[in-house]
């Protein structure tokens, strides 16, 4: 897709400002505002985060040593008006713990390292390079971008939950029913769901936009997530993972996670 | 045509009314449903697709049997099949509807389905899926329409329509091998990553859809003048016989393949069906239910004497429906997300809610039989009025 839903809105809506005034607020010429980004810089935030690929890292060991710790969780949960419900059935999550047997369901080995068999690592949408979600959607409700982020619309999605049987992590929930109700401090600043669409992590799409880093990453204070862009060799993310040893996912599976687990 | 449908005895409009009931007790639930969300169904984050899905795999199986004895009749100019072909074709309509049907009632979004239209993505088997089937039921309308009404007019066929006949036969092949790749492409299933699966699916259709379709000709037989004859029966009998040999040399194929590799991925979903996994055996008596019945269908079918009996042929043709109902409209769609990518074991079992959406929706096909059945018989003056 050369320009998504974002894009054509910001464009259209300043087009349509330009037309009228003939400048933009600021003074600038039209030609100098269309231009990826600057609706951002108009709108006094800060410029995006942007990547040619975004990837994260989690760093198992430091994340283990914070015992019950689930600062990540909480805030991705918060920001994004995750429901909480008490029964699994109707369970959404964005990001959540997984029993290493579990999480890395393909390394078995009953003789692993105690810490790491007894670990419980964090997992999320891997925004895979090949992602077997976005192929299977029917409405191109899922997608990826240009920076490998793997995107929802929750206005297309039909609720056919293909990109559920195609997910070879888990990564993607359901609204089984209204989730609003069980939203326990609404965030205005960030969508809602209705019943009947698919959701998950976007890597916070929506705080890069301004220039923020993830909302888990800020909220580890231990540093055990490291977000960055793979392709920019002086990254913090693509130094850890040269000098650390990490694995990913099923890779097996040929899908190319961007989600690295460095084992230390 | 359809006129002939509205006169009736009162067995018939008895049987109308009882079906009508039906569907609109189903669709009352349906608005349940449609209220709440699917979560009034027994899915689950880890079993995302069940009961309405899996009636869909089947019934695309239905549509598709149509091909057992359109392709004797028009290809081979089986002439024995001559009264019997619009049955099935009727058959296949209502089943593409009650197809269409289920997958309405498992969007989490139903007036958002345009957008499949409206987003083409061919990538996505869906897509192909809804043009396969949607294909297949233009193509089989246009068929029966013409067919029923050049045997009111007491004239054969007219000539166009036989190409279109002709290209139905591969497009039944189709839709049945779309809906496996919708399943069988998943590198995240290992159940239904298999090769095997469409030709399994097509085996189980072609014994599945048949049986039935022998059962509707006796229940025709029964209650109007209906009558082919012998022989249309009973090779309709052996097409079950073939095709149920190969369905489950197919299954058998998939067991030993599992068992013998033992990877734990492949091997977990069949001890899910056949013995329980951790602890969870919710499948297990049905799939020893379907095996039971299946050996018992093979073993009558095989026997000249026992197959052309018609009473014993309508005993195996119930236990060949019954084994691959509860084989594909049971255990294909739910195993392949017990145990889910993680590992996981989840219970997941139909709500009173969805049976009865579900029953509705099979009401909605027995209606379009009823109806189409009615109407046609009525033209060829084979029905009492």
């Amino acid at each position: 897709m050369t320009i998504d839903r974002r894009k054509f809105i910001k464009t259209a809506g300043l087009a349509s400002l330009a037309g009228l005034v003939g400048k933009n607020v600021l003074g600038q010429d039209v030609s100098d505002v269309i231009e990826p980004g600057s609706f951002d810089r108009l709108s006094g935030l800060q410029s995006p985060l942007q990547a040619r690929r975004w990837a994260m890292a989690v760093d198992i060991g430091k994340c283990e040593k914070q015992h019950d710790c689930t600062k990540c969780i909480d805030a991705c949960h918060l920001v994004h008006n995750v429901p909480k419900f008490d029964n699994p059935k109707d369970e959404i999550k964005w990001i959540w713990k997984e029993p290493f047997e579990h999480a890395f369901h393909e390394q078995e080995n009953e003789f692993q390292k105690t810490d790491l068999i007894h670990s419980t690592p964090l997992l999320f949408c891997n925004h895979c390079d090949i992602p077997p979600c976005v192929s299977v959607c029917p409405t191109r409700a899922t997608w990826k971008r240009e920076d490998g982020i793997v995107m929802m619309d929750w206005h297309r999605c039909i609720g056919c939950r293909y990109c559920m049987a195609g997910c070879p992590y888990g990564s993607r929930s359901f609204n089984w029913r209204d989730p609003r109700p069980f939203i326990e401090d609404q965030q205005k600043d960030f969508p809602t769901r209705m019943r009947g669409v698919v959701e998950k992590c976007t890597f916070c799409d929506e705080r890069l936009a301004v220039g923020l880093l993830p909302a888990c990453v800020e909220a580890c204070d231990v540093g055990a997530l490291v977000f960055g862009d793979l392709e920019d060799p002086e990254s913090n993310v693509r130094k850890l993972l040269n000098n650390n040893f990490s694995i990913r996912r099923k890779p097996g599976l040929g899908t190319q996670p961007e989600v690295y687990y460095i084992i230390s | 045509m359809i006129e002939k449908a509205l006169r009736g005895n009162s067995k018939y409009w008895g049987w109308i009314g009882f079906l009508f009931i039906v569907i609109f007790v189903g669709l009352l639930f349906y608005l349940r449903q449609f209220g709440y969300g699917l979560g009034i169904t027994g899915l689950n984050r880890d079993v995302t697709w069940g009961l309405y899905i899996a009636q869909f795999t089947f019934l695309v199986g239905v549509a598709a049997s149509a091909v057992m004895v359109v392709l004797p009749y028009y290809l081979h100019n089986f002439k024995a099949f001559g009264k019997i072909t619009i049955l099935g074709e009727i058959l296949a309509i209502a089943s593409v509807v009650m197809c269409g049907t289920f997958i309405f009632v498992d969007m989490g979004q139903p007036l958002r389905i345009p957008n499949i239209f409206l987003f083409p993505s061919p990538n996505s088997l869906m897509f192909w899926d809804s043009i396969a089937l949607g294909g297949y039921l233009v193509l089989n309308v246009i068929i029966s329409i013409n067919v029923i009404a050049s045997e009111k007019k007491g004239t054969p066929p007219p000539g166009w329509i036989k190409p279109i006949i002709l290209l139905s036969i591969p497009w039944a092949i189709s839709i049945h091998t779309v809906t496996a790749f919708l399943y069988s492409g998943l590198a995240a299933r290992p159940f239904w990553m298999t090769a095997i699966l469409a030709p399994r699916f097509l085996a189980s259709a072609f014994s599945g859809g048949p049986a039935l379709l022998i059962l509707l000709v006796f229940l025709l037989k029964k209650f109007t003048r209906f009558d082919p004859g012998r022989e249309p029966i009973q090779k309709l009998g052996l097409i079950v016989t073939y095709a149920m040999s190969l369905n489950v040399f197919f299954v058998l194929m998939e067991i030993f393949t599992a068992f013998y590799s033992g990877i734990p991925e492949h091997l977990d979903h069949f001890k899910f069906l056949y013995v329980g996994l951790h602890g969870n055996t919710t499948l297990v008596p049905w799939m020893w239910v379907s095996s039971i019945l299946a050996v018992i269908s093979l073993t009558l079918l095989y026997i000249p004497k026992a197959r052309n009996n018609e009473a014993v042929l309508g005993f195996a043709c119930v236990t060949v429906f019954l084994s691959i109902w509860i084989e594909k409209g049971l255990g294909m769609v739910i195993t392949g997300f017990v145990p889910n990518p993680l590992g996981e074991v989840t219970r997941y079992w139909p709500t009173f809610t969805e049976t009865m959406i579900t029953i509705g929706v099979y009401a909605v096909g027995a209606l379009i039989v009823t109806i189409f059945y009615k109407a046609t018989l009525s033209i060829r003056g084979e029905v009492s009025v």
